[in-house]
């Protein structure tokens, strides 16, 4: 075990822990936030930058500070090494200019936008995005394309995290989907719009940080806050058929699999809890799924500021 | 003073491309001498001595660069020699391979040896089709001759040597993606650490050299890594391929010794003999296009008024605020009649181009700078423009995954830096801007 600081904490980790994962064990706000890092995807991160950090010092051997921001979630820790997050201006600047390359070109259509209420980019805007933009320039746009018949790409919102082509790579036998052109070109696409057919493809929806890829059977459906998270289970011979089900009265408007405060999905029986494509977009029916009780979701969070959060708090209460 | 060459001399020799010529010019005698009386380690301890430093760009020690290299059990380790020569104004690799390309073969050959590698390549971009043919050909002969293949003269030591063409991206030029795009992925960089150093092609321990940082090889192990050392001022041993473009007299690529002056590159006989039409020099970009530009009264002269000279240290004396690098050599320099503007434009089109689009910072802002600076240039910017582009520019450098975020802030930060007057004529006089250049900037009271 070797033990680092991050913002004046200390903290014991094991070798070979990136800077991310070492403040996720300390937890709360100095816990940078990650749009492309997910831990359950082999490759994820480094690319959105938002996780930069500061390295005061860099071991106890060699503590001269490292003279660039890092990105903590490809970082591994060094004993005795001095991590700034919350504690450094210089962070706090560069995220957020980090934070305005993303929404340059982002369509801003968080009002029609179905990942609104659980979008990763809304919460890191709301944190440290500036209230008017610069960019006077024309927004580079795409047209929405299908990927299979679920599932709707918006190129648009993208943010070019490449957590849907790991899961295509990794939890799907044919590599059919990927980065296409470069630069400010780059864009996901399946190869000429082929079919993403397979059973777990809904995966890249959960995993998508912003709302680019989103469910077709629930698009437009719903405000995501309207509706009350259940924790549910059926059997099924693909996955482990645990899931969140999104719930109005008795009606299952959409199913996601059950993720974690950092929006990555759980682990269940020491697997990533992945969930199929038929849990996922056919079983609209309750009677299909045994309903455990309230999904708890954090406080703070929109979704917990309707109605029913009342309910959910108490619930909540009971679980602990 | 003309200078010592130690790579170019035989290269206007008829024949020197074939290995006859080649070889009856001196050529492969580093072989012989490495394979017959030097062990591996002895390389590269002369290669340490010698002080090379990396020609690429970035000027890293090749030695060191070379006693990086993780050498575990049982796992192959691969030697890649970086021909990806994309960095507008940088052509001088490209002279290297066409004139003689044998001399790349020989440095690869004894370079492979000295990192213990059995199986070598040469990475040539995508667009130097032709130069593909000219090294094959002359790997041919190599092989034909002894010196490539099973048991190389006889000393037990095994290589092959291939070319592999990339398909004309610049990211790729960055070793990391260079391996990506080698291993048949998409050139993306690699996020760092690990260093190829110890996980590089197909993970395994891999060194990426420039080209002619491993023809610097050759002299090297043929005279010994102090002879070279004797070459050059201080820590800028050796020779230097520089190529010069721009409104030049004598525009081409040169072999200099570091440590002749600016001055005299740009105005000697034996050099560029000055400006082409006997304009007035405006700026000076020293070592392709990713490096700070400089304007005239700091080109010859450092901000503390001593002679700029042609190395590493002296182009690089200032820092960012006075001064530039010596880069991949790419000297382009700017006579009073060209814009600023329209080429710190030019730069910014190129690497929001050929930003590969993994990291946002880079993917977002190479492409919003274009745009500001194509607005400037088409007298549609506004003041607040020049100070967007210098806040875009704080915001990109250093927050990427590669140097290309770097290598596209750096211009345009410098150009604004030196040339703000330029800008901001650009945006008060609209029209005037269409239709003549600004000419000369005034050079400020104090440096």
């Amino acid at each position: 075990m070797i033990k680092v600081t991050i913002d004046n904490i200390e903290v014991e980790v094991p070798q070979g822990t990136t800077i991310l994962n070492a403040a996720r064990q300390i937890g709360g706000d100095v816990v940078p936030p990650a749009m492309c890092y997910y831990s359950k995807l082999e490759g994820s991160g480094g690319k959105c930058r938002t996780c930069l950090v500061e390295v005061a010092a860099g071991s106890t051997a060699d503590p001269r500070p490292m003279p660039k921001l890092v990105a903590s979630c490809s970082t591994p820790v060094m004993d005795g090494m001095v991590v700034k997050n919350k504690t450094s201006e210089r962070v706090f600047e560069n995220r957020g200019g980090v934070t305005e390359f993303l929404l340059i070109n982002h369509p801003l259509d968080c009002p029609v936008c179905d990942q609104a209420g659980e979008c990763h980019l809304q919460d890191l805007a709301y944190e440290h995005g500036s209230s008017k933009s610069r960019y006077e320039e024309e927004k580079r746009t795409f047209d929405p394309i299908d990927i299979g018949d679920k599932i709707k790409l918006h190129m648009n919102r993208c943010i070019l995290c490449y957590r849907c082509v790991q899961v295509a790579n990794q939890l799907t036998e044919n590599r059919v989907h990927g980065v296409l052109n470069r630069g400010e070109h780059a864009e996901i696409s399946t190869y000429i719009e082929n079919a993403v057919d397979n059973d777990f493809s809904g995966n890249m929806i959960d995993v998508c940080p912003v709302g680019a890829l989103t469910d077709k059977t629930f698009r437009f459906k719903s405000r995501v806050w309207f509706l009350k998270p259940m924790e549910a289970e059926c059997s099924c011979d693909k996955c482990a058929g645990k899931t969140v089900l999104w719930m109005f009265g008795d009606e299952i408007y959409r199913v996601t699999a059950r993720k974690d405060r950092y929006g990555e999905v759980e682990d269940m029986d020491g697997k990533p809890g992945w969930i199929c494509n038929d849990c996922r977009f056919e079983k609209k029916d309750p009677s299909k799924w045994n309903i455990i009780g309230p999904r708890v979701i954090d406080r703070h969070s929109v979704i917990s500021q309707g109605k029913y959060a009342t309910n959910i708090r108490n619930n909540a209460k009971k679980l602990d | 003073m003309t200078g010592r060459k130690v790579l170019l001399e035989n290269v206007n020799i008829p024949g020197i491309e074939t290995f006859e010529v080649y070889q009856k010019n001196g050529g492969y005698r580093a072989v012989d001498k490495a394979l017959k009386s030097m062990s591996p380690d002895e390389i590269v301890e002369e290669v340490k001595k010698s002080g090379l430093r990396g020609r690429g760009g970035a000027g890293f020690p090749t030695g060191m660069k070379w006693s990086f290299l993780a050498k575990p059990e049982g796992v192959p380790r691969y030697l890649v020699c970086n021909a990806d020569e994309s960095e507008p104004g940088t052509f001088k690799d490209r002279y290297l391979m066409e004139k003689i390309p044998h001399l790349l073969v020989e440095g690869m050959i004894v370079s492979s040896y000295a990192l213990g590698a059995n199986l070598s390549f040469i990475y040539i971009r995508g667009e130097f089709m032709w130069i593909l043919d000219i090294l094959e050909k002359a790997i041919a002969e190599a092989y034909d001759k002894g010196y490539l293949g099973k048991n190389i003269k006889g000393s037990g030591y095994n290589l092959d040597l291939r070319v592999m063409p990339g398909g004309g991206a610049y990211i790729c030029g960055e070793e990391t993606a260079l391996l990506e795009s080698l291993e048949g992925k998409r050139g993306n960089p690699r996020i760092k650490p690990p260093f190829p150093a110890v996980k590089g092609l197909w993970g395994c321990p891999t060194v990426v050299n420039n080209v002619e940082s491993i023809a610097a090889v050759v002299p090297i192990v043929n005279d010994g890594g102090d002879a070279y050392a004797q070459i050059g001022l201080g820590k800028s041993t050796g020779t230097k391929l520089i190529s010069a473009c721009g409104n030049l007299a004598r525009p081409g690529v040169y072999e200099i010794e570091m440590g002749i002056s600016v001055e005299e590159f740009i105005y000697g006989d034996d050099y560029c003999r000055g400006i082409a039409n006997g304009k007035k020099l405006k700026a000076c970009v020293p070592g392709g296009s990713s490096v700070p530009i400089l304007p005239h009264y700091l080109v010859t002269k450092t901000a503390t008024g001593e002679d700029r000279l042609m190395t590493y240290e002296s182009l690089s004396d200032g820092g960012f605020v006075s001064g530039s690098m010596l880069g991949s050599g790419g000297f382009i320099v700017f006579d009073e009649d060209q814009c600023i503007v329209r080429n710190t434009w030019n730069f910014a089109r190129f690497y929001a181009h050929e930003s590969c689009g993994q990291c946002s910072p880079c993917r977002e802002g190479t492409g919003w700078m274009e745009k500001v600076l194509h607005r400037l240039e088409n007298g549609n910017g506004n003041l607040r423009d020049i100070d967007l582009l210098a806040e875009i520019n704080k915001k990109i450098e250093g927050n990427t995954i590669c140097p290309l975020g770097d290598a596209a802030a750096w211009p345009v930060a410098a150009a604004i830096r030196h040339f703000r007057e330029e800008f901001e004529w650009h945006v008060t006089h609209r029209e005037e801007s269409q239709t003549r250049n600004f000419g000369l900037i005034s050079q400020p009271v104090t440096a």
